[in-house]
């Protein structure tokens, strides 16, 4: 067993999830900040605007600096612990992949099943797209399925493991990708659609938006696997078994 | 060669990282991480431990930008 501790590995995850976030910060801030504003504009140009418009308590300033620093930071040190934690079983257990590796494997598939996966179904939407009534059920409706896709992406990947000794490693992988894409693409059509896009809403607008809000979510997990590969790498680098000094460094 | 077996350019295998050793850290980073997001992502939006709407408008256009439902 590795003797590199849990501990060591999560702050390390903390630490590449808070670089993360802030990349994720900058990316938003410049790509992102205009559409909301754009989109807010058309909000408050509408018929009765909610309550952006009167007496908000946070100024608009504030919410596209520090609020928007805020929520990109603590979403980043949050998903950096996560990501963390499934390194830390990831490691060893997926095959013959050293550390460095295992982190850029875990951060792409993180990015692809609890950022693209769900955002393909429930894609992010900006002010003045959605209901306020219905924020409850798009809320929930959005956070199962995250849920069905890590579950689904764990089914996919326990069922790779499994038929690696029978078929290789990558047929048994891309078997196991196929099934997963199914399986997701299933759960796409069970769960009901939610479009609450209103009818005169600029469509290159919510394109933008949208594109801006995937390009959040690659950054953060580029970011985050980078880093986090170079800081467990040398967390473990003396726990690791000996290389033969035969064998070229990986 | 001893290792003809194995090619040369395969990794070292790295040992795994013990369950009972991971277990109580990933139950506390869970519960922290999980509460962080929830204030992100979640807090007086779809459901709301504080009065008020301030953590709503304060992680507003994070909450947006971040894929979130927000209003």
């Amino acid at each position: 067993m590795n003797t590199v501790s849990p501990r060591a590995l999560l702050v390390r995850g903390m630490l590449a999830g808070l670089l993360a976030g802030v990349a994720a910060f900058l990316v938003a801030y410049l790509l992102g900040e205009s559409k909301v504003d754009a989109a807010i504009a058309i909000e408050e140009a509408g018929e009765a605007a909610h309550d952006h418009a009167e007496a908000a308590p946070v100024s608009r300033a504030l919410q596209a600096t520090a609020g928007l620093g805020t929520g990109t930071l603590l979403y980043g040190i949050a998903l950096g612990g996560i990501a963390a934690l499934v390194f830390c079983f990831a490691l060893g257990r997926i095959g013959r992949f050293g550390p460095r590796a295992t982190a850029a494997l875990v951060s792409g598939g993180l990015f692809l099943t609890v950022g693209l996966v769900p955002f393909l179904k429930y894609p992010a939407n900006p002010p003045a797209v959605g209901d306020p009534d219905t924020v409850v059920r798009r809320t929930t409706l959005y956070l199962l399925m995250i849920a069905l896709s890590v579950l689904l992406a764990s089914g996919a990947l326990i069922l790779g493991r499994r038929l690696a000794p029978r078929l290789g490693n990558w047929n048994a992988s891309v078997l196991a990708s196929v099934a997963f894409v199914a399986a997701v693409g299933t759960a796409y059509a069970l769960l009901p659609a939610v479009n609450e896009v209103p009818e005169d809403f600029p469509a290159a607008l919510i394109w933008q938006f949208r594109l801006a809000s995937l390009a959040i979510q690659a950054v953060v997990w580029t970011t985050f696997g980078l880093a986090f590969g170079f800081l467990a790498e040398r967390a473990i680098a003396p726990a690791a078994a000996p290389k033969e000094a035969v064998q070229p460094t990986s | 060669m001893a290792h003809s077996a194995v090619p040369a350019s395969a990794p070292v295998a790295v040992a795994p990282i013990s369950l009972s050793a991971l277990a109580p850290w990933a139950a506390f980073a869970a519960v922290v991480t999980l509460f962080l997001l929830y204030l992100v992502g979640v807090e007086q939006g779809a459901a709301a431990l504080f009065q008020g709407d301030t953590v709503h408008e304060w992680m507003h256009d994070g909450r947006h930008l971040l894929g979130f439902p927000c209003h």
